[in-house]
């Protein structure tokens, strides 16, 4: 799950690390009245879940009260990458010295949180590490011990960051770690880390992802979730429970298993249609999940068709076609459906398909050429 | 001959009392599997399906003589089930469960590598040796006993894949589902050598997916050591960059897992790779009458 800049900043202060003193305005006045209690020159920047938000002209400096709340009446409200602004973080500018990347990643090789660490700062890692690897120095956490404070000092030293930022940079990435083991992130970032022309050292940008399976016991954060304006659907799929990626096709695809979901997108295409979206309804779904997973995806305005292909084990071919039946009456008229069964009780449920008029197919390639047939037949 | 399964591998499950547990240790005994007992914290002293229930993996190993398991625990437990077997001595491990925390898996990893157990999964169907037995979920009638090795990242795609084998005729000495989370116990690379050494496998099928770089050192193992045949498929191809396309490891990050760079790297190591699911047993087909051609 993704949260936003001023969230990921508000984790790191809880386990000491310093950031930028500011707080959250949603009208340019908001801004205003942060900008004066903070007192001097602020930067105004856009809380959207992407990067690339500076580029993109959502941070800007404001270097008095009055400039801050222009500058935010001009990034409120604005479209970066699709999504919609309505919330700034307004903090204190600070006089820069230098800027550093800490960052700590789950790294599926060494099963195992890995940090990174480099002198460049403030730019995009994965370009860093592209150009220049050696920028970049990494260390396998030992989830036995954790970070240790020396460990943490090693790896800044070994990255060259200068003698001023080893001991307070030092306690900022065993804080780090600590933050990302117990908060169940998959990803903490802090870039830039900057030194200050003062000395001091603080995180001026910082980005965490929550790994969706620790949200059962990181409620807190589980309640920060929000719906991204460009998927206003795959949020209310989440709400409601369904496993759903909305794609930008205008055929709906609703199987059980994402490998199988997955091969039937491909089989889609591989047919000359284009998949609306990704939707597995899981192992042993009963009638009125597929029914819901139904009307769920003939929600999405987009879609012009739907597929559904069941191989069924512990998922049952009646339960299913029951589903579909049921789901029939509440979706759009002429919405056509093809639904493919195989495994345990495929029989009874085609049987039950075909009484209520409903077209089923063979297998998966005849399921997918049938349902592109009939979209291409209703443009 | 097959792989990791046998007669004498004595099999036990975790979370045995569950709903899940319960209709999959049916299944399993159904399929022959030589299931000795089972587990579930507190529920000690009953029986299921005519196993005795204990309250620790350890007690069921000294009981039992279990040597391999299958856990069906909530994902809240899970990691600590994994640790719990493979520190009473169970050498083969499936884990089932799905949606454990990422950093659980961190942890539990460490203490299966200390104790030299190998871990199927976790979030997997198990594995299955037609005519011997089957560890997990997987639909045990869709299987004939034959000569191909089977490995794949999903479940239902699997079942789908082997379906299609056993009706154009070919056989299947083991099937696995290596799992779909970022931190799984085996790769595809474990699971090619134990194929390579097993008398039994002349054909080795991989499926693989988007995400991670699994089916990439696959490619360079088979290309520097594998002496049997592979054909590979991988999906996802119209899968979009970012998104997690169900199973928590399916993500495409940056240039990183790309099917295309997946289908790229097998085919440089002179894997031929499946266009779609229909074209494998084709491919399976050619290896196998190549290796006989060539024994004549």
């Amino acid at each position: 799950m993704k949260i936003h800049e001023y969230q990921a900043e508000d984790i790191l202060a809880r386990y000491g690390i310093p950031v930028m003193p500011g707080k959250v305005a949603t009208t340019p006045e908001e801004a205003e009245a942060i900008a004066r209690e903070l007192g001097g020159p602020v930067v105004v920047k856009a809380q959207v879940y992407v990067g690339g938000r500076g580029k993109a002209g959502g941070v800007k400096p404001g270097r008095t009260p009055e400039e801050a709340r222009e500058v935010a009446s001009q990034i409120l409200g604005m479209d970066i990458k699709g999504l919609k602004v309505e919330k700034v973080l307004v903090t204190s500018m600070l006089d820069i010295a230098e800027e550093y990347y800490m960052g700590i990643i789950i790294d599926r090789k060494s099963q195992a949180p890995v940090i990174m660490v480099s002198r460049a700062g403030g730019m995009d890692i994965e370009e860093v590490a592209a150009t220049s690897p050696e920028k970049i120095i990494k260390h396998v956490i030992d989830m036995r011990s954790g970070l240790r404070p020396f460990e943490a000092r090693d790896i800044l030293a070994r990255a060259g960051l200068p003698s001023i930022v080893i001991s307070k940079g030092g306690a900022i990435l065993t804080a780090l770690a600590k933050a990302f083991i117990e908060s169940d992130a998959n990803i903490a970032e802090i870039n830039p880390l900057v030194l200050t022309h003062d000395g001091q050292v603080l995180a001026a940008d910082a980005k965490i992802v929550i790994d969706d399976n620790g949200l059962y016991r990181q409620k807190e954060y589980a309640s920060w979730a929000e719906p991204e304006e460009s998927n206003p659907l795959e949020f209310r799929a989440k709400q409601e429970g369904l496993t759903y990626v909305k794609l930008n096709g205008d055929i709906g695809i609703i199987g059980n298993g994402a490998g199988l979901v997955m091969t039937t997108l491909d089989m889609v295409a591989r047919s000359g249609g284009k998949p609306a979206n990704f939707l597995d309804i899981g192992g042993g779904a009963k009638a009125e999940v597929m029914e819901k997973a139904l009307r769920f995806v003939a929600s999405d305005p987009d879609v012009r068709g739907i597929l559904v292909n069941i191989f069924g084990g512990i998922t049952r071919g009646e339960e299913v076609a029951r589903g579909v039946i049921q789901a029939q009456a509440h979706l759009p008229h002429g919405m056509p459906i093809v639904v493919r069964l195989s495994g345990t009780g495929a029989e009874e449920g085609k049987a039950m398909l075909k009484d209520a008029g409903l077209e089923w197919a063979r297998d998966m390639r005849d399921g997918a050429q049938k349902v592109v047939a009939a979209v291409e037949a209703r443009n | 001959m097959s792989i990791l399964l046998n007669k004498d591998t004595r099999v036990i499950v975790q979370g045995i009392t569950g709903r899940e547990g319960q209709f999959h240790t049916r299944n399993m005994k159904n399929a022959g599997t030589n299931l000795v007992g089972g587990v579930t914290p507190g529920k000690g002293g009953m029986t299921v399906e005519g196993l005795p229930v204990f309250d620790t993996v350890k007690q069921a190993v000294a009981q039992t003589g279990a040597t391999a398991s299958c856990i069906f625990v909530p994902a809240p437990g899970a990691a600590d089930a994994i640790m719990e077997a493979a520190s009473a001595g169970i050498k083969l491990i499936v884990c089932i469960s799905e949606n454990i925390p990422v950093i659980d898996m961190t942890r539990a990893m460490l203490v299966v590598r200390e104790y030299g157990a190998r871990l199927i999964g976790p979030n997997c169907p198990g594995m299955c040796t037609p005519g011997i037995g089957k560890i997990g979920i997987i639909p045990y009638q869709i299987f004939q006993p034959g000569p191909v090795g089977f490995i794949s990242r999903s479940g239902t795609a699997t079942y789908e894949v082997v379906s299609l084998l056993t009706e154009a005729g070919i056989g299947q000495s083991t099937c696995i589902g290596i799992g779909g989370d970022p931190i799984i116990g085996s790769t595809f690379t474990d699971y090619l050598k134990m194929f390579e050494t097993d008398p039994q496998t002349q054909v080795v099928v991989m499926c693989g997916e988007i995400g991670g770089s699994d089916e990439e050192d696959a490619a360079e193992y088979i290309k520097a050591s594998m002496k049997k045949p592979v054909v590979a498929f991988i999906s996802g191809r119209t899968a979009p960059a970012g998104k997690r396309m169900g199973h928590a490891g399916a993500i495409i990050s940056g240039n990183t897992g790309t099917a295309q760079g997946k289908v790229a790297a097998l085919q440089a190591a002179g894997v031929p790779v499946a266009d779609t699911i229909f074209d494998i047993p084709v491919l399976v087909e050619e290896a196998l009458s190549k290796l006989r051609r060539e024994r004549l």
